[in-house]
């Protein structure tokens, strides 16, 4: 009796003892936020444009993860983001939603210096910090910051600021992909 | 010489060499173009800087665009002439996309700058390797085996164990580096001397392959008597690989992600070698190079081509035949057809192949992988290419990287022997720019996302800090107001204001300026009047040219204001002319403008502004008529350009700073503005 007694005691003692120690831990370690939302928020563009209908990418990706919103509302990420964001979330591929826009070829934001008043609306507007002025000098767009989202073109009261597209260039070209003919 | 114990590489194929057709005579020098198109873009890394402006003249051998930041070289004029254009030309790329160039047109006279050598010993001694450095990327020495790295980054500064100087050329009718090991291994030599003193090599290995005995034979003569060691290796392709002909030489195996400089080797191709020497020993910069024309042409050979020698240029002067279909950029194995033959050469141009069916046929039509394992029998790189074209294929980049896609040196020994034809290399090269294109996207979302969480942040802090100075004041108003209370209460309009204030309110903003206005006038105010009146002498001088499109009524209206620019106004008059004077006008200002930019918007779409409102007893309908009218003044300053708009914009921010407790709205979307400004510079 005593050496069964004395083992089921200590197996008692250590599950006790493990399952203390475990509470603790997922007191103390605990993850904070929604794991599931910042993957989302991984794959979207972040162009922070709101055309999803969201003040941004991470409000977004905290609709989708809550089920409040579908996947298909992102235009800047394209087909391509609503696949990933299916593959992710397990769901199935939709097409993009047209009421949300259409996918544009990526653009920047260029002010003309000649015609700003500096008023400063537009870095008010935009989401990234990505212009620079002071009030009442002239204004400009950091050009390596910008994410083309547009939100700076209607608030210029002097209409300065035009999207330019962002062309390729030699170090942004790709390959071409390889037409796949297999012989059957 | 010495029996040296030689290594092998893994796989390796050999294709026909057809390096007969080229090697047989001389260099010639190429004849001078009308044109020179010369790329910022010849090297790895960023474009060079230009220097110089269109229709300067430049000289032969000056430097007409810097080395930007580390991983660059500079760019000199190839001839004297004067310079034609500096824009976007199409380039010697696989995309034929255009790149910016430096176009000069030469005026034949082949004027050279004064050329001295330095004094490199002098800065070796001294110790100074990065005078060294400087000068060969001022230079604009690179790799001219076909990599573009800049040379002056391999000088490290610390002692080599072996320098490896590559003269294999493996690839099938190049033999530009055969010919100029013949006919210039005296100047080959002495460079080789000059790197493995500038390394402090301790043993110098030049690797020739053995289908060019004339070339060893020609470098082991110069060579005699010196401490370098000019080694036969094998024909067998691609030996010329940098990795490759490290592994043949000193058996050493440079491992992804590993510097051959760590194991303490370091190699340099013989044109590069050359150009090193004609750098440091007489001071002439990288200005041509020698290229192989070949193929389809009527004088197959080697030219010595100025670098931005249009590309047609040269195949019109080697008698390009009429059945040239395309013509090759570098070999048959590594090389690209060139989508237009008007770029200009570059640093890395050792061959124009000129294509036609006879000599490369085209590849038969791809087969189904059968995995037959010969590409990976090939893979100098030891790679399974059947599992990355796969990936590559699928569009699995992740798992292509996984299996070391960017160990791969795009060599086409797998494409060689594979028995399907599938075009190996294009989807490895296809795989690599999805990566980074993939890799780009990510680090620019990166950055967006960053910055939008500070912004996020920023705004939060914004808000606090506001919420927490406009309670401080509203307790000071209320102290104030309180001991005024009775002088205050004279007239409805005030007492409604000390009401407003004593509820400590800070959203009732127009009580705690009129509150503010009628105690001590604070700093705040003097500011605002002083803005005030600068932006109306702006106004006017601005408005005062313009007169011929301005409304007549306003020209008047704002010289009276001139006069009495700081005098208070009669609270109820509707004057145009007097409004910035008045505290609460000041503090109104920002609506005004606002209102004055929505004229201005409204005037350019053709609809005119409605003329200004019929004042009113009321206060609120009173100061909308203010508003108007001063739209009407603004509206002039508008007209007559930037300079009223400059101005009425300094106003506003006096009127913001002024008017901080005006409207919380108003706040709440200015003030961050500045404060973003404030940050950023
Ligand atoms: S539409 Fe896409 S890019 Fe724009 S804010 Fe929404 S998630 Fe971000
Ligand atoms: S500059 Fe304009 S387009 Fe660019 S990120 Fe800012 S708001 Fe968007
Ligand atoms: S919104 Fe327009 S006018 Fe105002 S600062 Fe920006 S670019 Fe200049
Ligand atoms: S050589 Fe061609 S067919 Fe054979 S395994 Fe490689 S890719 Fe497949």
């Amino acid at each position: 009796m005593s050496a069964l007694g004395l083992s089921l005691m200590l197996m008692a003692g250590l599950a006790l003892l493990l399952g203390a120690v475990l509470g603790f831990a997922a007191v103390r370690f605990r993850v904070e936020g929604d794991p599931i939302a910042a993957q989302i928020d991984a794959i979207l563009p972040q162009t922070q444009c709101g055309q999803c209908g969201y003040p941004g990418c991470k409000p977004y990706a905290e609709a989708i993860a809550n089920d409040e919103a579908d996947i298909n509302q992102c235009p800047p990420g394209g087909d391509d983001g609503v696949r990933k964001l299916a593959e992710l979330l397990g769901r199935d591929y939709k097409p993009l939603n047209a009421e949300h826009g259409a996918p544009a070829p990526r653009a920047l934001a260029v002010i003309d210096e000649a015609r700003c008043i500096g008023c400063t609306l537009c870095i008010q507007a935009c989401p990234v910090d990505a212009i620079v002025g002071a009030a009442k000098h002239m204004h400009t767009v950091i050009a390596a910051e910008c994410t083309g989202c547009e939100l700076c073109i209607a608030p210029c009261p002097v209409d300065c600021i035009a999207m330019l597209p962002v062309g390729v260039t030699i170090p942004t070209w790709r390959y071409p992909t390889i037409p796949l003919k297999v012989v059957a | 010489m010495s029996v040296r114990q030689l290594h092998r590489f893994h796989g390796g194929v050999h294709p026909p060499e057809h390096k007969m057709a080229s090697n047989g005579s001389r260099i010639e020098p190429a004849p001078l173009p009308p044109q020179l198109i010369i790329a910022l873009s010849q090297h790895i890394g960023s474009p060079a800087e230009p220097l110089v402006a269109v229709g300067e003249r430049v000289l032969k051998g000056q430097m007409i665009a810097q080395a930007s930041g580390t991983l660059s070289a500079a760019v000199h004029a190839s001839s004297s002439g004067t310079v034609l254009a500096i824009e976007p030309r199409p380039s010697a790329h696989p995309s034929g996309l255009a790149a910016p160039c430096i176009v000069i047109a030469t005026d034949g006279e082949e004027r050279w700058l004064e050329r001295q050598p330095v004094p490199w010993r002098d800065w070796l001694a001294a110790g100074d390797v990065r005078a060294i450095r400087d000068y060969l990327r001022d230079m604009g020495v690179v790799g001219l085996g076909g990599a573009m790295f800049p040379s002056h980054l391999k000088l490290t500064g610390g002692a080599l164990q072996t320098l490896v100087i590559n003269g294999a050329e493996c690839e099938p009718y190049i033999s530009c580096d055969d010919r100029l090991m013949r006919e210039r291994a005296g100047e080959i030599v002495a460079g080789i001397a000059l790197l493995a003193e500038l390394t402090q090599a301790s043993e110098v290995l030049v690797g020739i392959e053995d289908n060019k005995p004339e070339a060893i034979e020609a470098m082991r003569l110069a060579a005699g008597g010196s401490a370098i060691d000019i080694v036969a290796v094998p024909t067998i392709y691609p030996s010329g690989g940098a990795k490759q002909l490290i592994r043949i030489l000193t058996g050493k195996e440079v491992a992804a992600g590993v510097r051959s400089t760590d194991l303490g080797v370091q190699c340099f191709n013989v044109g590069t070698v050359y150009a090193a020497y004609r750098a440091l020993e007489h001071g002439e910069p990288l200005i041509s190079r020698i290229v192989t024309l070949t193929g389809t042409v009527a004088k197959p050979g080697n030219v010595e081509a100025l670098l931005g020698t249009p590309l047609d240029f040269l195949l019109h002067h080697a008698g390009a035949h009429d059945e040239m279909e395309a013509c090759i950029y570098g070999g048959p194995m590594m090389g690209f057809a060139l989508p237009t033959l008007a770029a200009g050469l570059t640093k890395a141009g050792n061959c124009l192949l000129a294509k036609s069916q006879a000599i490369l046929p085209r590849a038969p039509a791809e087969m189904p992988c059968i995995r037959c394992g010969a590409c990976a029998d090939a893979c100098p790189a030891e790679l399974q290419p059947m599992d990355l074209y796969w990936f590559a294929r699928s569009k699995q980049f992740g798992r292509a990287q996984e299996r070391n896609l960017f160990d791969c040196i795009e060599c086409g020994a797998c494409a060689y022997v594979c028995p399907s034809h599938i075009r190996l290399v294009d989807y490895y090269r296809y795989a690599k720019s999805e990566i980074w294109a993939a890799e780009r996207d990510k680090q620019a979302a990166d950055l967006a996302r960053e910055r939008h969480t500070f912004r996020q942040f920023r705004l939060e802090r914004d808000k606090q800090e506001k919420a927490e100075r406009l309670a401080a004041r509203a307790a000071a108003a209320k102290q104030q107001a309180a001991g005024k209370a009775e002088a205050a209460a004279k007239t409805a309009q005030a007492a409604t204001a000390v009401e407003q204030a004593s509820a400590a309110n800070a959203s009732m903003p127009a009580g705690d300026t009129v509150a503010a206005s009628k105690g001590a006038p604070s700093m705040d105010d003097k500011q605002a009047k002083i803005a005030a009146a600068m932006a109306r002498a702006a106004a006017r001088r601005a408005g005062t040219p313009a007169t011929g499109d301005t409304p007549d009524p306003v020209l008047p209206s704002v010289a009276a204001a001139q006069n009495e620019p700081a005098t208070p106004a009669p609270a109820l008059t509707e004057s145009a002319a007097t409004p910035a004077g008045s505290d609460d006008a000041a503090a109104l200002r920002a609506e005004r403008i606002r209102q004055a930019m929505a004229t201005a918007k409204a005037r350019r779409t053709g609809t005119l502004a409605p003329p200004p409102a019929d004042p009113k007893q009321q206060k609120r309908e009173m100061e909308a008529a203010r508003l108007a009218a001063m739209s009407v003044d603004e509206r002039a300053a508008l007209e007559a350009e930037k300079k009223a708009k400059i101005a009425a914009a300094m106003a506003r921010v006096a009127a913001q700073r002024q008017g901080e407790e005006t409207s919380a709205q108003r706040q709440s979307e200015d003030q961050p503005a500045q404060r973003g400004d404030e940050e950023k510079s």
